[in-house]
């Protein structure tokens, strides 16, 4: 049972990194475009808000199916 | 399950996932309820006592909350905006009318941006999808057990109420908007659609079947995601309401100062009533203050001193903590349903793009 704890943490950690990946690079290149050419900006937010709302939705996923782990496939652990 | 008090966080989060389900139990079939194990003596249509008995009904299982608060949303979604659409005029919109054309040309921006074929169906399908999932998502703010406690209070079972947390209804649209892409791939394309699923990496006739399973796979993937997006985020943020509401639950019924007092008075389950009297007494105690009839200082020390007593400051926490996260599940139901609609209309773009 102690195994499903380390893999909800896992699932959490690494989800959450590959993500924070993402979303760093996103935001990043974005000042970066709208910095170049800030006639662009409203457009590229919205298309930036998009695409981290898809980035987003990974970890998210993560996070439920470790909290399904923690409280429901490993009982008593965590109540 | 449905009816009872769940007491332990797991029971309580299994409570709060199981749907209200409506099928037919075969005969001969051992029912365990209050009353002890019953025996079915024919095929029974009826509704389900627990996650158990909701699977052994096989595939003619309905989920009747999802299905009733799906399609009434959608309902109201079609009521509301036709009611605008009768009174649209020329001149300066106001009120409602005016919010209906902005999500309207709203959407219709957002249209032409990623789809360029002609269809006239694809802006009100968009329309109808953003709108209705959203008001699907918006189910989630409201607090986790108010309606179905309501419900519960007026002899009906417990239900979830946001549909878009049910796998069979996200990936029920999804399924919904893959026909639509079939459908339009074959009816503009035609012979196309099946060259660019056997030819399209690599243009040669012994790569066939490989070209096939890749873009099979590709094909299938789209609506799948789709669907599993949705689902994912709306159940992981009703999970986390859920575990706010036990965490803080539990908190507040064991008492910040007096836990022996409660434990007096209640035992394991605290009176909702209870929590309504302390909630009553201290908005007393802050309109006095608002009349000048007591100080701000003494109606501070009041306040403390009764959610201490009554374990409210836990309450408060749970409170704060469900607003916090309340905030943040805004932004995250309406890009939900923004990005499902985009992606439906890109998806629809793609199957009229002829080469």
């Amino acid at each position: 049972m102690e195994l499903v704890i380390i893999a909800a943490a896992i699932m959490l950690g690494m989800g959450a990194l590959g993500a924070a990946v993402g979303m760093g690079l996103l935001g990043g290149k974005l000042i970066e475009a709208t910095a170049r050419q800030p006639e662009l900006g409203p457009m590229l937010q919205g298309k930036m808000f998009l695409l981290a709302g898809l980035i987003d939705a990974v970890p998210i996923i993560g996070v439920g199916i470790a909290m399904y782990l923690i409280f429901v496939v490993a009982p008593g652990v965590g109540a | 399950m449905a009816g009872g008090n769940p007491v332990s966080t797991t029971a309580y989060i299994q409570h709060h996932l199981t749907n209200l389900v409506y099928g037919k139990l075969p005969a001969g079939y051992e029912r365990h309820t209050e009353q002890g194990v019953e025996t079915l003596q024919s095929d029974t249509w009826t509704f389900a006592h627990g996650s158990q008995e909701a699977a052994d009904m096989g595939f003619w299982a309905i989920h009747v909350d999802s299905m009733l608060w799906s399609i009434g949303l959608g309902s109201l979604f079609c009521w509301m905006f036709y009611r605008a659409a009768k009174k649209a005029h020329t001149g300066v919109p106001a009120g409602w009318l005016n919010f209906v054309e902005m999500i309207v040309e709203f959407i219709d921006g957002a249209v032409k941006d990623s789809f360029h074929g002609r269809n006239k169906m694809v802006a009100p399908l968009a329309l109808t999808i953003f709108v209705w999932v959203f008001l699907m998502n918006l189910m989630d703010l409201i607090p986790v057990d108010l309606i179905p406690e309501l419900l519960m209070m007026a002899g009906v079972p417990y239900q979830k109420i946001v549909p878009s947390t049910d796998p069979n209804v996200t990936l029920g649209m999804a399924l919904a908007v893959f026909v639509l892409m079939l459908y339009y791939s074959f009816k503009i394309k035609g012979g196309g659609f099946i060259k660019e699923l056997t030819m399209h990496p690599f243009n040669h006739w012994a790569f066939i079947p490989v070209n096939l399973f890749m873009e099979t796979v590709g094909l299938l993937a789209k609506p799948f995601s789709l669907g599993l997006r949705l689902f994912g985020n709306m159940y992981a943020g009703e999970m986390i309401f859920i575990l706010i509401a036990t965490m803080f639950a539990a908190g507040a019924g064991a008492g910040f100062v007096s836990g022996g007092l409660h434990a007096e008075l209640f035992g394991e389950q605290t009176s909702g009533y209870f929590w309504l009297a302390i909630f009553l007494l201290v908005s007393g105690i802050c309109w006095l203050n608002l009349k000048g009839k007591i100080s701000t200082g003494k109606t501070v020390l009041l306040s403390m001193a009764i959610m201490a007593i009554g374990g409210g400051l836990f309450a408060l926490g749970g409170g704060l903590m469900q607003w916090g996260w309340a905030v943040f599940h805004i932004l995250v139901i309406t890009l939900q349903a923004f990005i499902f609609m985009v992606l439906t209309v890109v998806y629809l773009s793609m199957a009229h793009e002829d080469h």
